[in-house]
């Protein structure tokens, strides 16, 4: 495949992935959690370098997975102390990210890992490292891991279907029915973890969080059902993922930040013309 | 500090100062529930501090510095109108408009450094923070804004409190809600705006959040809260920028988040008023004299 395909494949996996995980956070209104999460992944990430010494990409993964439950955990904890949610969040995860920031500025040094590049991501050099499959041929590394996920991810959503639809829409039903609430969020925390580290190394922590949000938001103006949510939002991340490709080839700039705009202009065109919650909708039927 | 240089006292003195003025601007923001807003503006202000500087084609700090007031304003213009006239939540609104706004930034700052005689070192400094690259003119910038915050919060002390706590009456009052809704904004915007270079875009989130949260383990007394999340406001600023000083060339943003998280985690522990320390005490007490924790107590704890 070409250079420009492997480019296209990896931010569409990344749109996939976000998009559909996208969808459980908004509906449970944990939006901003996504945004912490994606900036304590960073510490997770450093921490599991410092200890193994490589950047393979399972050592990431656990690290960023630790991370990521490690925020869950403490915005719960605070939370029960009687701090605000939100502020909550903003604690926890500025602190995290601070201590992220420090390691790499005082003990990793020059090793592959700097702010930079985890905020904007790297996406152009994806198809280079690339590793050697059997019967496949070679495959860049990123495009192998954001598959699995992806599969994984889809799996469990798919797998529990009735159960996320439950405990997001109405928790109490959920826990009076007996299915386990606390640990569907913990479960699904780790989901968010998984999809934002196999994303981030890709596209950086800006594009993740763009991408579990924004396409989720805009098919959540379009539609009232899960199903075709769960749909229309991965069409939104994959479409936003090409024209964000070549609006960035076009105007020669970053191309993960060409894709997190055009993730915006997807809403916007989303919260103007929707036919059941767009304004131009609501305009017209106000007269009457 | 006698060894620090003449430029680094300056910039120890405004890293107090804003420190300060976030500190109080926080604690409103906390007590209008949101505390997250500040994290959303201040993404959304990069793209506005890279337009300015294209504009000019050179790092002019007023500039700059308006551009991103602009941006920020429009960013927090957008959360409102996506909230009031559509079905996606607040939270996602701020979510969607930091990301974005953020993505448009490293686009243009992607272009703009590719510009003839564009020098990247200048604006990276915006992301997180770097307090010594700081010079008279941000020092005095960030002066005249800790020193309106502090006459805004002053001045309208009575207003302010009628308007976190009980805006029902404050309208009944006469007070517009707009003009004070307007005024917190403008406040806020600014602080954030003079704030991003010492602290960093991502950063300057938890310098808003940190000390206010950290002076309600103190206290149940607004006006005491405010001067106390001055206080741990000025002093992580202050010691964030004296670990980075030292430190030769270190982000100054994560030192002063990590100064406020250690006052923070003082106050959770020690606080007189909700600490954990306290709290164990007095139930410990409450137990011996044979009684369960008193509602009120319970009411005070939930209604935060």
């Amino acid at each position: 495949m070409s250079y420009t395909g492997w480019i296209l494949l990896t931010a569409s996996l990344v749109g996939l992935s976000c998009s559909v995980i996208g969808v459980l956070l908004i509906l449970r209104r944990m939006a901003m959690m996504a945004d912490a999460i994606s900036h304590t992944v960073l510490l997770g990430i450093v921490v599991a370098f410092l200890v193994t010494r490589q950047l393979a990409g399972v050592h990431m993964l656990v690290g960023a997975i630790m991370a990521g439950l490690l925020t869950a955990v403490l915005v719960q904890w605070l939370h029960s102390r009687g701090v605000q949610q939100e502020a909550s969040i903003g604690i926890v995860f500025t602190t995290l990210f601070a201590v992220g920031v420090v390691l790499i500025a005082t003990k990793v040094g020059n090793a592959h890992l700097d702010v930079q590049h985890s905020l904007m991501g790297e996406i152009t050099f994806i198809p280079w490292e690339t590793i050697h499959l059997p019967w496949i041929g070679s495959v860049p590394e990123a495009v192998v891991m954001l598959t699995l996920v992806l599969i994984f991810i889809v799996a469990v959503i798919i797998a529990f279907y009735k159960e996320w639809k439950i405990t997001s829409f109405d928790p109490a039903l959920a826990a009076s029915l007996g299915i386990p609430v606390v640990l569907m969020h913990y479960m699904f925390m780790s989901l968010v973890s998984v999809t934002t580290v196999a994303a981030f190394d890709a596209v950086g922590a800006i594009l993740v969080v763009a991408m579990l949000i924004t396409p989720a938001a805009a098919a959540y103006l379009w539609t009232d059902r899960l199903s075709v949510m769960f749909v229309l939002s991965a069409i939104f991340g994959v479409l936003s993922a090409f024209a964000g490709y070549y609006a960035a080839v076009w105007l020669d700039t970053s191309i993960s930040g060409s894709m997190a705009f055009a993730t915006g202009v997807v809403f916007m065109i989303s919260f103007l013309c929707s036919p059941k919650h767009g304004i131009l909708a609501k305009r017209k039927i106000k007269p009457a | 500090m006698m060894d620090l240089s003449h430029n680094a006292q300056w910039v120890l003195m405004s890293t107090l100062l804003l420190g300060m003025a976030a500190g109080i601007i926080g604690s409103f923001a906390y007590w209008k529930r949101q505390s997250l807003m500040s994290d959303a503006l201040s993404h959304a202000a990069l793209p506005g501090v890279v337009i300015g500087y294209a504009v000019i084609g050179a790092k002019l700090l007023p500039v700059m510095l308006a551009g991103a007031a602009a941006s920020a304003f429009a960013g927090s213009l957008l959360i409102q109108w996506i909230r009031s006239s559509s079905r996606v939540k607040e939270d996602t609104a701020m979510g969607i408009i930091l990301s974005v706004f953020y993505g448009f930034g490293i686009m243009m700052l992607t272009i703009v450094t590719r510009m003839p005689g564009g020098n990247q070192s200048g604006l990276d400094s915006f992301i997180v923070g770097q307090a010594a690259s700081m010079v008279r003119q941000d020092v005095m910038i960030m002066t005249g804004v800790a020193l309106l915050v502090l006459l805004v919060a002053i001045v309208a002390f009575k207003e302010w409190k009628l308007f976190l706590f009980d805006p029902q009456f404050a309208r009944g009052a006469g007070l517009s809600s707009r003009l004070m809704d307007a005024v917190y904004l403008t406040v806020l915007v600014l602080v954030i705006v003079a704030g991003i270079q010492a602290v960093g875009v991502i950063l300057m989130a938890a310098l808003l959040i940190i000390p206010s949260v950290s002076a309600r383990y103190w206290t149940d007394h607004f006006g005491r809260m405010l001067i106390l999340s001055a206080l741990f406001g000025g002093a992580a600023g202050m010691g964030g920028t004296l670990i980075s000083v030292y430190g030769e060339g270190l982000p100054t943003g994560p030192f002063i988040v990590i100064a406020a998280f250690a006052l923070f985690a003082v106050s959770l522990v020690f606080g007189a008023k909700k600490g954990l320390v306290h709290t164990f005490l007095t139930q410990k007490a409450q137990k011996k004299h044979g009684m369960k924790l008193i509602p009120q107590q319970q009411l005070l704890e939930k209604g935060n």
